[in-house]
């Protein structure tokens, strides 16, 4: 593997978990329990996309075969994506979509941090960008999973469900390969067992204030690596694609 | 053939300062700092920008007014570049834009980006009402109208209001 074929994973990556979890916020878009509520999923997902766009339009780039970030978000197919598992997570009831966002934003605003400073500029730059705005989206879903483990009987319990059943999805974010390898190498990217025990004290911090139980490592799924998904992604995908593709090159 | 030697980057920058923002039309582009720079290579003009918040829907609005803008002054060898470094910060926001913000009814950020960053912190700093100036506010939600501002209610005069978000 050229560090070129590693950077284009790499940024797919990233800029394919933005998306996905994008096209999540996106379905709370008038289904919002309030409209302050409603209005705050529509804008965390419009930072999504935006910061996406970014890095599927340089893996664009740097593969070189033209493909643009339209090609990149609706003519790939399932095992073609490379999202972390817990971003196309269900949005299933508030709790679930909170849950599952402290998760990813606890985790995309540590492992920003550390690749503001990455040797690509370009990612640097991303990183950077979107920090500011995932610091928002921590916020949210880390104020929400207290007020709801802390909340009455019935959220506390809820909201533990939540958590339990996202968990086995945790260790899918951390997990590394050939890709990884070579571009902490090059100080590209970030060595995400530097991440990991950042991640575990934000999430118990939160959890201990939500007054929620950490579940235990017990079985944990794997596979976005290599594309392989829950049967979450490809409903999510017929969804978000199907403008696309029942009418190809559709322009405004 | 138009070339663009007629104008200096002065020039230019002043013309595309009248531009205004497409959701908030009392600031330019320039006063909000999402115009960057304007350089003259050879006979063509680049303009640099950068986005507020990265999925900002108005990024396309700027990119078409500063065309339009282009062209009607003659202009037509030219391109339009964004970049993402430095990151947009609400303190590059001038003084005069603040102060039209708060005549058009937004509480504008708060220098020095302060209310971010720590987990928990709640917020604490008063924001004032635009309307009636009072200091007894409260946050309703961080995410407001658009991307960059954030929703509050005035205690006194009950008014909700828009608050521009430090980032």
């Amino acid at each position: 593997m050229t560090k070129n074929e590693a950077l284009v994973k790499y940024c797919l990556r990233l800029g394919d978990s933005s998306l996905i979890l994008g096209q999540r916020m996106a379905e709370w878009c008038s289904n919002g329990p309030v409209l302050e509520e409603d209005i705050a999923m529509s804008n965390i997902g419009l930072d999504l996309f935006g910061q996406s766009r970014t890095m599927l339009t340089y893996a664009g780039e740097i593969e070189g075969k033209g493909r643009t970030e339209n090609d990149f978000a609706f003519k790939r197919l399932e095992r073609e994506f490379f999202n972390n598992l817990m971003s196309e997570r269900p949005n299933g009831h508030f709790g679930d979509t909170v849950a599952r966002n402290l998760f990813l934003s606890a985790y995309t605003y540590h492992l920003y941090k550390k690749l503001s400073s990455s040797s690509d500029s370009t990612i640097a730059a991303f990183a950077t960008k979107s920090l500011k705005e995932v610091t928002y989206h921590l916020r949210h879903s880390a104020e929400w999973v207290v007020r709801l483990g802390d909340g009455t009987e019935e959220s506390h319990s809820k909201t533990q469900q939540s958590v339990d059943d996202l968990w086995e999805y945790t260790a899918d974010l951390f997990a590394m390969n050939e890709v990884d390898e070579l571009l902490i190498k090059e100080n590209v990217a970030i060595d995400l067992n530097e991440i990991k025990p950042l991640w575990d004290n934000t999430i118990n911090e939160v959890l201990e204030r939500a007054t929620l139980t950490r579940p235990e490592d017990i079985f944990m799924q794997s596979g976005s690596l290599n594309g392989m998904h829950s049967e979450a992604l490809g409903h999510l995908l017929t969804e978000m694609q199907f403008l696309p593709r029942a009418y190809p090159n559709a322009k405004w | 053939m138009p070339t663009a030697t007629k104008h200096t980057t002065e020039e230019i920058w002043k013309f595309l300062s009248e531009i205004p923002d497409p959701e908030i039309p009392v600031i330019s582009i320039t006063e909000l700092g999402v115009l960057r720079k304007v350089d003259i290579e050879s006979s063509k003009v680049i303009v640099t920008i950068t986005p507020t918040y990265s999925g900002c829907p108005a990024m396309k609005t700027f990119e078409d007014d500063i065309k339009f803008k282009l062209q009607e002054n003659n202009i037509l060898d030219f391109e339009i570049k964004t970049i993402h470094s430095p990151a947009w910060t609400t303190d590059w926001i001038t003084e005069d834009a603040r102060e039209k913000l708060r005549e058009f009814g937004i509480a504008p950020p708060i220098k020095g980006t302060a209310d971010k960053g720590i987990l928990f912190d709640s917020d604490k700093k008063s924001i004032p009402c635009p309307l009636c100036k009072s200091k007894n506010t409260r946050l309703k939600s961080q995410f407001g109208s658009t991307a960059c501002k954030a929703l509050y209610t005035c205690n006194d005069c009950l008014e909700p209001f828009d608050y521009f978000k430090c980032i």
